[in-house]
């Protein structure tokens, strides 16, 4: 059986991360085992992105919100002496899914710059509830009173157990994600994408459809920011700010818009280079801007097809 | 309800002034969206260099008028240098493209002023003779740098108003505003033409910026959150239409600040207080967004598009 | 005794000054091949606009099937047997041929709100847009990126796309413009044959298509039918030589 370059370069991108924490544990650099976790919450979050706007192409430069909701689902409870994991992070899941939904069935009824501003517009509302929320930590935010808790083996102060509850979510998505594109719905995701006019023609009503990979999107991405609550376990409204919209975007772009894997690529270099620069100056933003700037005009294919060869973006 | 017809005249006024800043930037935004079809989110650091060059060069002359007056010309030249080096490139790509390139920017524009002046804010203070109060009615005395602002407003739009429908050049504009390819089919330089309107919304961005020293603080970053708010005003009005930026300015001016003042106490009215004080400051941050969801439901273009509807 | 599928009434449509369709009326028959012709500027592309859904007449109506679809937007008329191409290739660029008409079908099967299965391993999308293919004369190039297709060939992929949805009319814009003759002639004989299984009205310039297909033509001017009838009346009509050839504007 002919194994091809994608999945082989799947199979060690996939091996790579679960060696992380036993590397980390011989070479005594739980730094590392930190970092990666973190760099995986945001590949899911870039993950999530990814379906709506690589497949879907829907421009929404409000992501960060879900997170910022994701994460809030997580700590409000948790301030309020509600620790059950299952309880958290379902509410994350519906909570940021019923956001999407609400905002998408807004959003969705105008397109092109419109859609972009608007969906950037009711994020930084979403932000400003948050900073609004004085019992919540207003704009400082809140330490997390404790990780989220689900009893049996999986707990999640220990560092490797909750690196592979993150990993194993990761997977997950990654999974249901890939059928999800190559599913009737993602086929009318992408058509729509494609030539919107054209899938209307044969028959299509893109806006159902569209709204529900918004929510599908909101969702996951809401289960980032639950992730992200119990990483940092510290949680404030920049969670939510338009920058982290923007960054993540940043991910999705750098990695391959449209791969799904990519944006996994996308995070952990992304997240390399701000550690990396931020070490050399603080005025590290100088030279990342213009990296960016860069990487739109001359590397839009990400670093997905570089890695895994050209047939990894179909149509 | 205790709310007495000077704070209402006063409040409203004070809208009035944010519509006229909403409106600065939001002209040159919406042109350069309608007729250059760029989503340029770095012209919120225009607003900052603005203020920046201002207080700058007021230090420098010891006089703000011409500190102001030499911030113009300055920022104006700024934004042709990144138009000329940055943003050619991108008029043939798509918005995503843009958006992210000009994102690029904003990171660049926050950190350059942050390497000059530091990051700390900057309060600088309304000028002598700008101070002080005056009367607009018996007993209802209003900032006269407030009211100074407002009137450079009007001036403004009286005189965009004259360029936009009573010079050739303002005819050029509109027809670009309203179909991009058939204007540079009939020969007009695109590219000059582009320029122009890029560099007339950087100075009125740079304009902005400048007036606004006074009353809102100076820092890096201060352009990302105006930039939002002169979103939904474009958003509301219309992209494209100078009209409608007029319009959705001072709808966006007005509700925001009204809402930030009289929301919380008319809520009290209806809940009770503290929980007034909980949910006023949130709704009223929240006000202009809910306005926009709401125009949006009727009217997903606008209020006053430059196109039309087919 | 054929009945009309067809029925459009006093359709007017103005864009600020200009008034592109002038209380239209017609009627196409079931079974009938209906040309549109008329010069440039006749308001030809903004009836069809209106026919297909993309535009909302003014006032007027049409009726499809019976039913009063003047409301309804284009998709929902393309699921009522409502099937079009576009004066202006309009296809799925990034995707395969055989992607394409796979996706018609699975847009006239509904049911696409399934999440698990891969749709591209599906016989019941696969095997019709094979056929559909094959009909048109595309089946060797099913796996072709639509991108890399002739002209001629992509405009061949739009009408078996219309076909995969199983219409009960076709409404093509200009089907065979920007063809060379042997591709304009291909075209014309397959839709010769489609003739008699399937109502069609088209919109075309090339006149030997015309003649050749239709049963009926009517003349469009300045937004107005000013004659409707076979192609021989037409043809002999003062109205429409004066139309075409006295009142030429480009």
């Amino acid at each position: 059986m002919a194994i091809s370059r994608r999945t082989l370069a799947l199979v060690a991108g996939g091996a790579l991360l679960a060696l992380v924490p036993p590397i980390a544990a011989l070479t005594n650099q739980p730094f590392y085992l930190d970092l990666f976790r973190r760099m995986m919450i945001f590949a899911i979050a870039a993950v999530s992105l990814d379906l709506i706007l690589g497949y879907g192409g829907m421009v929404s430069f409000g992501h960060a919100a879900y997170l910022g909701i994701g994460a809030y689902a997580v700590g409000i409870p948790a301030f309020h002496g509600v620790d059950n994991g299952w309880l958290q992070w379902g509410l994350a899941i519906a909570a940021s899914a019923l956001a999407a939904a609400v905002i998408g069935a807004v959003s969705l009824r105008t397109s092109g710059v419109s859609f972009i501003m608007i969906t950037l517009a009711f994020a930084q509302m979403l932000y400003y509830l948050g900073i609004s929320l004085e019992t919540y930590g207003g704009d400082n935010g809140m330490r997390l009173a404790g990780r989220s808790r689900f009893g049996g083996p999986i707990d999640l102060r220990e560092p490797a157990v909750f690196y592979y509850v993150v990993l194993a979510i990761l997977v997950l998505l990654l999974t249901l994600g890939n059928r999800l594109v190559a599913s009737r719905f993602g086929m009318v995701i992408r058509a729509a994408r494609s030539n919107e006019v054209r899938a209307r023609a044969i028959g299509f009503s893109p806006f159902r459809y569209k709204l529900t990979a918004f929510v599908i999107a909101g969702g996951a991405g809401g289960l980032a920011g639950a992730l992200l609550a119990n990483q940092t376990e510290y949680l404030t409204p920049d969670f939510m700010h338009w920058t982290r919209s923007g960054e993540i975007m940043f991910m999705v772009i750098l990695g391959g818009m449209g791969t799904l894997f990519g944006p996994v690529i996308g995070a952990v270099v992304l997240l390399l280079l701000e550690d990396v620069l931020s070490a050399l100056t603080t005025h590290w933003q100088i030279i990342l801007g213009p990296i960016l700037i860069l990487v739109v005009l001359f590397a839009k294919r990400g670093l997905f097809g570089l890695v895994a060869g050209a047939e990894t973006r179909d149509g | 309800m205790s709310i007495n017809f000077a704070l209402l005249l006063e409040q409203t006024l004070n809208g009035l002034q944010y519509g006229v800043m909403l409106f600065l930037m939001a002209a040159g935004l919406t042109l350069v969206f309608g007729i250059m079809n760029l989503v340029n989110l770095a012209h919120g650091s225009l607003y900052m260099v603005g203020a920046y060059l201002a207080t700058a060069f007021t230090e420098k002359t010891g006089s703000f008028v011409l500190g102001v007056a030499l911030a113009l010309p300055a920022t104006l030249l700024v934004g042709v240098v990144v138009e000329i080096v940055a943003l050619r490139t991108l008029y043939e790509r798509d918005h995503l493209d843009q958006v992210l390139a000009t994102f690029g920017l904003i990171l660049f524009f926050n950190e350059l002023v942050a390497i000059v002046w530091g990051r700390a804010a900057i309060f600088t203070s309304v000028p002598p003779f700008l101070s002080g109060h005056f009367r607009v009615l018996p007993g209802l005395p209003y900032p006269t740098y407030r009211a100074v602002i407002i009137l450079v407003g009007i001036a403004v739009a009286i005189m965009l108003w004259a360029l936009v429908t009573r010079t050739r050049l303002g005819m050029r504009i509109r027809a670009g505003a309203s179909n991009r390819t058939m204007i540079s089919a009939l020969g007009v330089d695109i590219r000059q033409l582009y320029t122009f309107v890029f560099g007339l919304g950087a100075a009125l961005a740079g304009l902005a910026g400048a007036m606004a020293g006074p009353v809102y603080s100076v820092q890096p970053g201060m352009g990302e959150g105006i930039l939002i708010q002169v979103f939904v005003v474009i958003v509301i009005g219309g992209i494209g239409s100078i009209r409608g930026a007029v319009v959705g300015a001072i709808v966006v001016g007005m509700a925001d600040t009204l809402g930030r003042a009289f929301l919380k106490p008319l809520l009290a009215t209806i809940i009770s207080p503290p929980a007034a004080d909980k949910a006023g400051p949130a709704l009223a941050s929240m006000s202009i967004y809910l306005l926009m969801a709401a125009v949006l439901f009727f009217r997903p273009e606008g209020l006053f598009p430059a196109r039309g509807r087919s | 005794m054929a009945d009309t599928l067809l029925a459009i009434r006093g359709l007017s449509k103005r864009f600020g000054g200009l008034l592109a369709s002038d209380r239209i009326d017609l009627d196409v028959a079931r079974g009938e091949t209906h040309a549109i012709i008329g010069p440039n500027g006749a308001g030809k592309t903004t009836l069809i606009g209106q026919l297909a859904g993309d535009l909302r007449p003014d006032s007027g109506s049409i009726h499809f099937a019976g039913q009063d679809v003047t409301r309804l937007d284009a998709p929902h008329r393309a699921r009522r047997g409502l099937a079009r191409s576009f004066q202006v290739t309009s296809i799925f660029r990034e995707f395969s041929a055989l992607d394409n008409v796979a996706l018609a079908v699975q847009a006239h099967a509904g049911r696409s709100f399934r999440f698990w299965r891969s749709a591209r391993s599906e016989p019941a999308l696969r095997e019709p847009a094979r056929a559909a293919l094959e009909a048109v004369g595309l089946g060797a190039r099913a796996d072709v990126l639509a991108a890399r297709l002739a002209h001629g060939e992509q405009r061949q992929l739009e009408i078996a796309m219309a076909l995969a949805t199983e219409p009960r009319m076709l409404l093509l814009d200009e089907p065979v413009a920007g063809m060379g003759l042997d591709e304009s002639q291909k075209m014309v004989r397959f839709l010769a044959m489609l003739r008699r299984r399937i109502t069609i009205v088209l919109v075309e310039h090339d006149m030997d298509a015309v003649f050749t297909l239709a049963d009926r033509i009517s003349v469009m001017v300045y937004g107005r039918i000013i004659a409707t009838g076979t192609p021989s009346e037409v043809r002999g009509s003062d109205d429409v030589r004066r139309a075409y050839l006295g009142e030429d504007r480009a």
